[in-house]
């Protein structure tokens, strides 16, 4: 059996008096893609908030590897974070430096290396993501699927060894996609870490992850690999596998009876 | 006070957000640290804070020492002191009027611009990502602006003084030809280098903390929207322009 990276126990976590996730139970294994998917608003990006220690659960605990994260603050928090390369939903890389000083940055901040060290690494770095020619041209002059490549590049910087990835894929053209994927992949395979991807994609996720877990009803619904999870028989799973408008999760927001809000409203005339 | 009433309503919101600002600006001055990148990163600020509010600064301060100049002197030559008119513009300029509108045009241009940068790197999680790359947000993005504003407020007093001085000897001199050697023998027996200069001086480094406090601490905590950021922005012209006005008058009942 795989080593577990990622162990999640027992997390509830409430945010503005609303519970997010309950109880919840998941655990990554190593050296894997593991997809959490889910519909929007069921806590995804939360559990990549906990696994970060950008928030702490109300109760349960989050470990990576032998390090309990809720209970890491300040210096140990940083350190714990070195380890760590995160991509965010839209890159966030800094408008006002070049993509070689985005993904130097970490470099420079943490470790002592001498300037041409340095800059060999970050353009093996952005040569890993096929941008070594955009080195000195800013965020604004690229795409936005060459903005999260460049930002990959950034996450790998400190050579972590758990990747997280926040929506990779959304708002990508059809061959920016087929990049990004290809890419997550090869990180993946190439540098034997663990990866997980936040998505709600579920074609892609049947291209690269190995693991799946769904998310919903602030529980994990179902875990299994792509396969395993198009052919289950739980009417949420197959609903959102198969991209149904109607089933567990409602099309329609609560409402009362269509037929009396009409009537209503010509009461009120 | 009851806690529904009129008075805690009206005072609450603005209390607790003074007291939100202080705790950052502790938090901020508690995790300050001089390295060689906070150093470069700091002279990049100053470039953007000061450098680049110069063609304002020098405009205005022209336009100040010219229109000062020109009132002044014309109710001077009333009553026969038309001679006085430099020592009037130098010592409006150096303990009140230079630090003054300095600093609320640094807050037009450079506070704004330092709220809306740090509004934006909040909704695009630029913040976020720093903090997750254990880079302290605080450290790299708050301190260098804060100390920038310190240092670019007075070097813009400085300029925006000697531009309205020679907005003022243009008009008396070489517009109304009075004589230059009285002009300045005047204005340098009126002004003290202690009391004017360095007082006004003191009154600039406030005012450059103040405008860059508020500037970090709206862009800070502004609503991750365009809406938010907008806010922001009008909230630090206007609550700097205020406190600027007030910490001008302690100071300046202080230092008479």
């Amino acid at each position: 059996m795989t080593e577990a990276a990622i162990e999640l126990h027992d997390v509830t976590v409430r945010l503005g008096g609303r519970t997010i996730l309950e109880n919840l139970n998941l655990v990554i294994p190593a050296g894997k893609v593991t997809a959490v998917m889910g519909p929007s608003g069921a806590g995804k990006t939360t559990v990549l908030r906990l696994v970060t220690g950008q928030i702490r659960p109300d109760s349960g605990e989050v470990r990576v590897g032998d390090t309990q994260v809720e209970k890491l603050d300040g210096k140990a928090l940083n350190r714990f974070r070195r380890e760590i390369g995160v991509l965010l939903q839209n890159g966030a890389l800094f408008t006002d430096l070049t993509c070689f000083d985005n993904v130097a940055l970490p470099l420079r901040e943490h470790t002592d290396l001498p300037e041409t060290l340095i800059r060999r690494l970050v353009l093996l770095k952005l040569q890993m993501v096929g941008l070594r020619g955009a080195a000195e041209l800013y965020p604004r002059e690229l795409s936005g699927g060459m903005n999260r490549r460049v930002a990959t590049a950034r996450a790998m910087a400190l050579d972590p060894s758990i990747m997280l990835f926040d929506e990779p894929f959304a708002g990508l053209d059809p061959i920016s996609l087929g990049v990004s994927l290809r890419l997550i992949r090869d990180i993946n395979h190439a540098l034997g870490i663990t990866s997980i991807v936040i998505t709600h994609d579920v074609d892609e996720v049947s291209e690269l992850a190995d693991q799946c877990a769904i998310i919903a009803d602030r529980q994990v619904v179902a875990t299994g690999t792509p396969s395993e999870l198009t052919d289950s028989d739980n009417p949420l799973v197959r609903q959102f596998m198969q991209g149904l408008p109607d089933g567990p999760v409602p099309f329609h927001y609560p409402a009362q009876d269509l037929a009396d809000d009409l009537l209503a409203m010509e009461k009120r005339r | 006070m009851t806690p529904e009433s009129p008075g805690t309503r009206l005072f609450d919101r603005p209390l607790r957000e003074l007291g939100r600002a202080f705790l950052f600006l502790l938090t901020a001055i508690s995790r300050m640290r001089f390295t060689r990148l906070q150093l470069a990163e700091t002279l990049r600020q100053v470039y953007f804070a000061g450098v680049r509010s110069l063609v304002i600064i020098v405009t205005c301060g022209f336009f100040v020492g010219l229109v000062l100049t020109l009132q002044t002197y014309d109710t001077l030559t009333r009553f026969g002191a038309g001679d006085a008119v430099s020592t009037v513009l130098a010592l409006s300029l150096f303990r009140e009027l230079g630090p003054v509108l300095t600093a609320l045009l640094f807050a037009g241009r450079a506070g704004t611009s330092i709220t809306a940068e740090i509004g934006l790197m909040r909704a695009t999680e630029q913040l976020d990502a720093l903090d997750l790359m254990a880079i302290d947000p605080m450290e790299r993005i708050v301190q260098p602006r804060l100390i920038a504003g310190m240092i670019a407020v007075p070097a813009l007093v400085l300029i925006f003084n000697v531009t309205a001085i020679v907005g003022g000897v243009f008009f008396a001199v070489f517009l109304m030809g009075n004589d230059p050697v009285t002009f300045w023998s005047n204005m340098q027996a009126s002004v003290e280098l202690g009391r004017d200069f360095f007082g006004g001086m003191v009154k600039a480094v406030a005012f450059g903390f103040l405008a860059a406090w508020l500037a970090v601490w709206f862009g800070w905590s502004a609503r991750p929207t365009s809406e938010g950021v907008a806010l922001a922005t009008t909230q630090t012209v206007i609550a700097t322009a205020i406190t600027v006005l007030i910490l001008d008058f302690v100071l300046s009942a202080f230092m008479l």
